[in-house]
């Protein structure tokens, strides 16, 4: 295991100026400190009682390269993603392993806000994005997240100013593509600042076989009485790894929504990382882990209720199939004196086969004495009386099966406020249970027909 | 001859339930299975729709001239069996729109018909709904889910309706229902009613054959058919319990 690390800072020793080279300053900056605070964590391992089912060995003995010298991968995603979709027109972009695909077509939103690059926006506007760059990742106990702020060239800014209302959500499109086995180390940042509001959709596709590893670190900062909705697709393929930390601050009366979907990946694991920082905000995270294979998805979800008047709501569900193993580790902190603390945590999930496995710890710690809290995990299988039912009447064996899964993650899915995606979720989300998505290159969640 | 059911054992975790039914039933015909409780009514109802939790240990079954036994249970149903349960099930999460349009369009394919169209399904929906009386808005609910006891059991014959079953087994679909609920579901079948298609009641009691008025009456005991006769027999019941019936079978 060490072997894997002692690579990568020997990587680091090397070419840091590489590294530095065409970055700006701002990235350039946190660098140093990242590197040895790296050296010190390592990579997750599972003997953490954190990564304890997610054992990234396996995956992190495969010799990635990495694109410090920021070779331009030849792809127009463009090209790729030509087709639009109907009802749910967005502002699309995109990021190609972990660089920004530059568009010069002019993209009309409101004035101020920032949309594109992480180099180039931290260079051009640096001192506005210089008070959120890092700031939540310097804090973070993952190693990963040290590493991805060591290695990270590019990525994405979402800014949006005081007072502005995005009417159309933004999408940003990340993919995979390469000849040789890689590792992206991706980063967004995404504020939304006082009185603003913002969708915005993240989809992430492999167009390659070649074994990947993104390693994606973002950073949500959202306002006061500001909004944010994220979604976040996960449509890899079986020799994608992705571990992805969210690390999000919410200031008082704002208001967030996330709502991840794993339809398809290798290995998936998503940590987030929410702290109330004002009071009287809210936070609705959900999502949808669905695995079959060998696969493995481990979401962790923590949040801190660190002032009082705040709530959290998640829920999270897993339907899992074959040999599938699924993670959910569920943390709510209530601090002291955050008082009218609301806080609701519910995982269920549904394991098809003998060998499919779950493993799930919700926890709840609460420091407070006038709050309201609640969270269960059910872990289970099909419900035979129901199956019978269905066949009783007619339907399949296999039919009646993708009925209840289907139908098992519905309220998961009406959590999606726009409802175009919704439509498209269901749609994407039953044709993996049909075994029928594997052909779509393209980014079905917005694309594609 | 529609069902013919011959020295028909069955047992549920080992323990016997069913000793040797015979019972034949032509089309058209109406016939009712009465019988104190444990006798095994319910059984015989799951035993022909092919619930896997019940395991047949001896005897035949020819529906239509084919060996039922050998069926899975959606091929029961696609041949023109039908339950309704004396508990239907909720299904979270599947709309009874969709849980129905997937069961009619199997059927269809079986028969090798094409899909229904989405606007002539709704309007066989429609049409349908109405021989039960049952609220427009139940249909765009989960299978099920939320509905008081007497909307599931018109429920049940609704989705008898839309399948329009050979043999219908209507398992204890009186019990929980008022007497308006009642009318309605009786009503209900008897409007369903052809000469080709037939009937089993499962019930309890005489109230429901006050409506569905059957040509046979068997009484079920311990596993067997102890008793056949004209629906006399029912009304005899009624008035005398099922104790001289122990008393002749102990005999």
């Amino acid at each position: 295991m060490m072997q894997a690390e002692e690579a990568y800072i020997n990587l680091y020793k090397q070419h840091a100026k590489s590294v530095s080279k065409s970055c700006s300053d701002l990235l350039n900056s946190k660098r140093q400190a990242a590197f040895e605070k790296f050296q010190t964590l390592g990579f997750p391992k599972n003997t953490h009682e954190e990564y304890r089912h997610c054992d990234l060995r396996k995956v992190l003995s495969i010799d990635y390269g990495l694109n410090i010298n920021r070779v331009r991968i030849p792809i127009n995603p463009h090209d790729v993603f030509s087709c639009d979709v109907p009802n749910l027109s967005t502002k699309l972009f995109f990021v190609v392993n972990d660089q920004f695909y530059k568009n010069d077509k002019p993209i009309g939103l409101p004035e101020g806000v920032l949309c594109g690059s992480l180099n180039d926006l931290t260079e051009t506007h640096v001192r506005l994005l210089e008070q959120y760059y890092n700031k939540l990742s310097e804090k973070s106990p993952d190693g990963m997240v040290s590493f991805n702020t060591t290695f990270a060239q590019d990525g994405f800014v979402l800014y949006v100013p005081a007072g502005v209302v995005l009417e159309k959500p933004i999408q940003l499109i990340q993919v995979l593509h390469g000849t040789v086995d890689m590792m992206a180390n991706r980063r967004l940042l995404i504020i939304v600042e006082e009185g603003a509001k913002a969708q915005f959709l993240v989809c992430d596709h492999t167009l390659s076989s070649k074994h990947f590893f993104s390693n994606q670190v973002t950073e949500i900062f959202v306002g006061k009485n500001a909004s944010l909705e994220y979604y976040d697709l996960e449509m890899d393929q079986p020799n994608i790894t992705r571990v992805s930390n969210t690390l999000v601050s919410q200031a008082a009366s704002s208001h967030l929504l996330i709502n991840g979907v794993t339809l398809q990946n290798g290995l998936s694991r998503n940590n987030i990382n929410l702290c109330f920082e004002g009071e009287g905000a809210s936070a609705n995270l959900s999502g949808i882990a669905l695995g079959n294979g060998n696969q493995l998805i481990d979401n962790h979800i923590f949040v801190d209720h660190a002032v009082p008047g705040c709530t959290s709501q998640e829920l999270y569900k897993y339907v899992l199939d074959d040999s599938a193993k699924g993670v959910f580790g569920g943390r709510i902190l209530v601090q002291k004196g955050a008082q009218k603390t609301s806080a609701y945590q519910s995982n269920k999930n549904l394991c098809f086969t003998k060998d499919a496995k779950m493993f799930a710890k919700p926890q709840l710690e609460i420091y407070a004495d006038d709050v309201k809290c609640s969270h269960g995990s059910a872990t289970g299988q099909i419900d035979e009386k129901a199956l019978f039912y269905m066949r009783s009447r007619g339907i399949s064996e296999s039919e009646a099966r993708l009925l209840l899964k289907f139908a098992f993650t519905a309220d998961v899915l009406d959590n999606i406020r726009l409802e175009p995606l919704k439509d498209r979720m269901r749609m994407l989300v039953e044709k993996r249970f049909r075994g029928e998505l594997a052909k779509c290159a393209g980014c079905s969640a917005a694309n594609c027909k | 001859m529609l069902l013919e059911i011959k020295n028909l054992h069955a047992s549920i975790e080992g323990k016997e339930i069913l000793r040797g039914i015979n019972l034949s039933i032509n089309e058209g015909e109406i016939h009712a299975i009465m019988g104190p409780n444990g006798s095994g009514k319910s059984t015989l109802s799951a035993v022909l729709t092919g619930n896997p939790a019940y395991e047949v240990t001896d005897g035949e079954v020819w529906f239509r001239g084919k060996n039922l036994l050998s069926m899975s249970p959606e091929e029961r149903s696609r041949e023109g069996l039908f339950l309704s349960f004396q508990y239907p099930v909720e299904i979270p999460g599947v709309s009874m729109v969709n849980f129905m349009r997937s069961a009619v369009n199997e059927h269809r394919k079986y028969r090798q018909e094409s899909a229904l169209s989405a606007s002539d399904f709704l309007k066989l929906m429609r049409e349908k709904r109405s021989i039960v009386e049952l609220d427009s808005k139940l249909a765009n609910r989960s299978v099920n889910e939320g509905f008081s006891g007497g909307e599931k059991k018109k429920n049940e014959i609704f989705q008898m309706a839309m399948l329009d079953p050979k043999l219908s087994i209507l398992d204890e679909t009186d019990s929980g229902l008022d007497i308006d609920a009642l009318r309605i579901v009786a009503q209900g079948v008897n409007k369903l009613r052809t000469p080709q298609n037939s009937t089993i009641v499962i019930t309890h009691y005489q109230r429901l054959l006050d409506y569905i008025v059957p040509d046979q009456v068997h009484i079920l005991y311990k596993g067997r058919i102890v008793k056949t006769a004209g629906r006399e027999l029912a009304i005899n019941l009624e008035e005398r319990g099922y104790d001289w019936i122990k008393q002749e079978v102990e005999e």
